[in-house]
């Protein structure tokens, strides 16, 4: 890794961790009656291995000046195997919380242990950890292919993708010992949200310098998805993250704002972390990974723009659905709600683009599961943005809101479309980025395909019927007027519920287990003989190169 | 700009560009994709001239329909209220005799008292009011302070150590901890505890110890616990003859009680249920326990 980066980079690199290291040395000085201690720790750690890291390195040979011809994959691998490991943590955190709704005394007593502490490690785990850095991994990918260049230089994807994870680590370590703001998705504290900033300008700062550098005259639609994706999330966390440490040593602050507004400002900023980290994003995989695994051109250009824009507009005003019927003011309600059915349009305009693309290809989704988990990807991101917007309708959302329907809905999107894409560009990217014939064995990827499928039908039809059923306990009125059930006759009443999406959690899970171990097995596999052909992006003079893959 | 091709399949044109071997077809939108937008966009702006929509400065449009969600609310609730007060004014006003004997209104009891229970006290009695420990049973004989209905209706009222100014105290003092036994009398006063309630009366106590016990018993303990050891409704102290325990009959949890000391505590519910809801409670409790087993 050391040996990619040129002189100067190293001595940034250096001069980065040894910042690094200071920074949580302070912390954990100022922090130490704090858990603040603790994470200064963590920061202090991180900093000091990549300094180890780089004096390691530092004395390698420059890479050459050819090597400066090819496109820059080494972080994009790394990417993946990390995007990985946070997928299986992240998802076996996600199934115990799933047993301990069903079994709630199984905490062992411990703070750690509690519903409240494990939930948020399951949902950063997954989000931030696995989906996060799928997108880092897969739009460095992207925008070197689509712009045929390497990527603006060699520290900054890996300062990236690093740092990324060290906010990820700082979060959920943090949230073991009971450090969070109470923000669902924006949990960790002004610290690590200080921290993300930096490193997501950079991302933001890398990802332009690489445009700029482009080969091809237009931008492709997957990185204008990308770039709405790194864009607006900035927006997001800054705003939603104003707040005021107790002090320089303690890890609480409080938020800048107050009652209904820091409901709204919470659910802009949580609704559009929906729309732009777990759409907007995913959408440039999809616009990248469909096409090309199935070698069909994208169905229409024309909709793929009124598809972007359209999601770009209406998206950043549905966030108030999430506070209907609330001390929210009605007439931002109506807002949230009319701009939520309108979005319906262009969601299912960059579903049914990317379905129709695969027209004069079924024959491959039927026999290669690897396009099949992108093309149910799709057909799952058509129905949760169908079920999103339904659930946006005030009446509707008077029987879901608060229930496990809206579970449901969120996993339709984060299992079926979310983690379907994912697994589909890995298993597209792994044996290309590794230089492999084929991945390891693909019986096991139809494993994993029908593992997850099994896994989502289980679960999404578990957690839809024990929503209803909720909802309509808890407005149930007897003959006397007054509520027939109590909350608790209604959490009986999901008990076996429960059960059964904790079964499709773990087969989930198991599909996800034995992806890794497939992408594992392939990379220790030999390389694909002789025939290694070395990307390269068009350098001056040179014929127009089309990277074949 | 590339050249323009057509795809074999679709018959659609490209748009000439190229991104690494992906292209893209030049493809009109479909018309029912236009029908669809401005379905929902019209469906938009209808709900917006009917309902509270479109900030003004600090104000907003009204909407014609003139909907508006506190008043709906309050609206809602007062009706509610209204249908709810044909028989709960009859719980207030009525003797309870009459009530219980009024199997229609005993209906409404049961169902609206069902409710009330589980949401505000089975998270510390029980879903079936059966308790737990360190939570009583309130569907036994076995009453701390008394099975008298205003016993219990007070004891709702006002809690037990909740700092209501009509609280009741319940106070079992620690003997241990607070050094006013020491280990030996408490091992011996626990033995003889234990005694009352065994089968066979001798516990596992020798007589000599059982009779140290005993005498511990009426120097410390019988002023709370009664001489005879039965309990007594004034200081909320428990039975110690019979098999019911509030913490628990074995060994270990009575001579616990006795070293520490305990102060269960039940939260008054004067100001957060009305005087019915109360009343119903307490029905509600009378009735659970002449119908369990
Ligand atoms: C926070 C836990 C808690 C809640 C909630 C609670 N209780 Fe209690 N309750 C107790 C405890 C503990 C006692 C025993 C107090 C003592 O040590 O004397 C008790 C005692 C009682 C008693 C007296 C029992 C006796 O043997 O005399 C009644 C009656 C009672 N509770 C009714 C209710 C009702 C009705 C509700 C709901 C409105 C309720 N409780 C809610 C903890 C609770
Ligand atoms: C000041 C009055 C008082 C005195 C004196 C007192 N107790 Fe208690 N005791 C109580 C009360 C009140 C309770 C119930 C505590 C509660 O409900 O939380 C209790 C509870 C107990 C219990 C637990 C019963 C159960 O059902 O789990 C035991 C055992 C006990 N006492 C034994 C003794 C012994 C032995 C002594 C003498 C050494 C003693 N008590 C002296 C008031 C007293």
């Amino acid at each position: 890794m050391i040996s990619t980066l040129t002189d100067t980079e190293r001595q940034i690199a250096l001069v980065i961790s040894g910042l690094l290291s200071l920074v949580g040395l302070v912390l954990s000085a100022a922090g130490r009656h704090d858990p603040l201690g603790a994470q200064g720790f963590i920061i202090l750690a991180f900093g000091l291995s990549g300094v180890f890291l780089v004096i390691s390195g530092f004395h390698l040979p420059e890479p050459t000046e050819k090597r400066f011809s090819h496109y820059y994959d080494e972080p994009i691998k790394a990417g993946i195997i990390i995007a990985m490991l946070w997928a299986i943590v992240a998802m076996f955190v996600g199934d115990w919380v799933a047993w301990l709704l069903a079994y709630p005394e199984m905490t062992f007593d411990a703070a750690w242990a509690s519903f409240g502490r494990l939930r948020p490690i399951h949902t950063t785990g997954i989000i931030f950890g696995f989906g996060g850095n799928a997108l880092i991994a897969t739009s460095f990918h992207v925008m070197q292919r689509t712009s045929r260049t390497r990527l603006a230089d060699q520290l900054s994807p890996w300062f990236v993708l690093g740092g990324y994870n060290l906010f990820c680590i700082l979060a959920v370590t943090g949230y073991l010992m009971g450090v969070t703001q109470s923000k669902e998705y924006a949990e960790p504290e002004w610290y690590a949200d200080i921290w993300l900033t930096i490193v997501w300008i950079a991302y933001f700062a890398l990802y332009l310098r690489t445009l700029a550098r482009r080969k091809e005259p237009h931008i492709y639609v997957s990185n204008w998805y990308y770039l709405a994706f790194v864009l607006v999330v900035a927006m997001l966390h800054i705003v939603n993250n104003l707040a005021m440490p107790v002090s320089l040593g303690s890890s609480k602050s409080y938020t800048v704002f107050a009652g209904v507004q820091d409901a709204m400002v919470q659910w802009w900023y949580g609704h559009n972390a929906v729309a732009f980290f777990l759409t907007s994003g995913f959408l440039g995989m999809l616009y990248y990974y469909l096409p090309k695994r199935a070698g069909r051109p994208i169905f229409s250009y024309r909709m793929s723009i009124i598809g972007f824009w359209g999601i770009t507009f209406f998206y950043v005003w549905v966030g108030s659905h999430h506070l209907h019927y609330t001390a929210l003011p009605q007439w931002v309600q109506t807002l949230g709600m009319t701009f939520s059915v309108m979005l319906l349009v262009p969601s299912w305009i960059a579903a049914a683009n990317a379905l129709l693309t695969l027209n004069g290809a079924w024959h491959k989704v039927r026999d290669d599961a690897t396009l099949r988990f992108m093309m149910v990807a799709a057909l799952f991101y058509g129905l949760a943005t169908f079920e999103g917007s339904f659930l946006a309708i005030r009446p509707v959302n008077s029987l879901s809101h608060y229930t496990d329907w809206t579970v449901a809905h969120v996993h339709a999107g984060t299992l079926g479309w979310n983690s379907m894409i994912i697994f589909g560009a890995f298993y597209y990217l792994v044996p290309q980025l590794w230089k492999r014939e084929r991945i390891y064995s693909p019986v096991l990827v139809e494993v994993h395909f029908w593992l997850a499928i099994a896994g989502i039908f289980i679960y999404v039809f578990a957690m839809w019927n024990s929503g209803v059923i909720q909802g309509l306990m808890w407005r149930t009125y007897n003959n006397s007027g007054t509520l027939a059930y109590s909350f608790i006759d209604s959490l009986n009443a999901m008990h076996p519920y429960y059960i059964a999406r904790a079964t499709g959690g773990l087969l989930f899970l198991m599909g996800a287990v034995i992806g890794f171990y497939n992408i594992c097995m392939t990379i220790r596999s030999s390389p694909a003989a002789a025939k290694t052909r070395n990307e390269q992006p068009a350098t001056i003079g040179q014929s127009r190169l089309r990277p074949g893959e | 700009m590339g050249v323009i091709e057509r795809d074999p399949h679709t018959g659609h044109g490209t748009t000439g560009h190229e991104w690494n071997g992906i292209k893209e077809l030049n493809t009109a939108v479909p018309w029912p994709i236009w029908a669809f937008l401005i379905a929902t966009v019209i469906f938009s702006v209808v709900w917006w001239i009917l309902m509270p929509a479109w900030p003004l400065g600090d104000t907003y449009t009204k909407g014609l329909l003139g909907a508006d969600v506190r008043q709906n609310v309050a609206t809602d609730l007062k009706s509610a209220e209204e249908k709810r007060s044909i028989w709960a004014s009859r719980i207030e006003k009525e003797e309870l005799s009459a009530i219980m004997s009024d199997s229609e209104l005993m209906q409404d009891i049961r169902e609206t008292g069902h409710a009330l229970f589980g949401d505000n006290c089975a998270a510390c009695h029980g879903a079936r009011a059966e308790g737990g420990p360190g939570y009583p049973k309130l569907t036994d004989s076995a009453w701390l302070w008394g099975q008298t209905p205003d016993a219990i209706f007070e004891t709702i009222r006002a809690g037990v150590n909740s700092g209501h100014p009509d609280s009741r105290f319940s106070q079992m003092p620690a003997w241990g901890r607070d050094q006013m036994l020491d280990r030996k009398a408490i091992i011996d006063v626990s033995a003889f505890v234990k005694s009352l309630s065994d089968a066979n009366k001798g516990g596992n106590g020798s007589p000599e110890q059982l009779a140290a016990g005993q005498k511990i018993f009426v120097d410390n303990c019988a002023s709370c616990h009664g001489s005879d050891a039965h309990g007594a409704h004034q200081t909320g102290a428990p039975d110690l003859t019979d098999n019911t325990w509030l913490y628990g009959g074995d060994a270990a949890s009575i001579y616990e009680s006795i070293y520490n000391g305990r102060q269960g505590h039940m939260p008054a519910w004067e100001s957060r249920l009305s005087n019915a809801d109360r009343k119903i409670l307490m029905i509600y409790l009378l009735d659970l326990g002449q119908n369990s087993p």
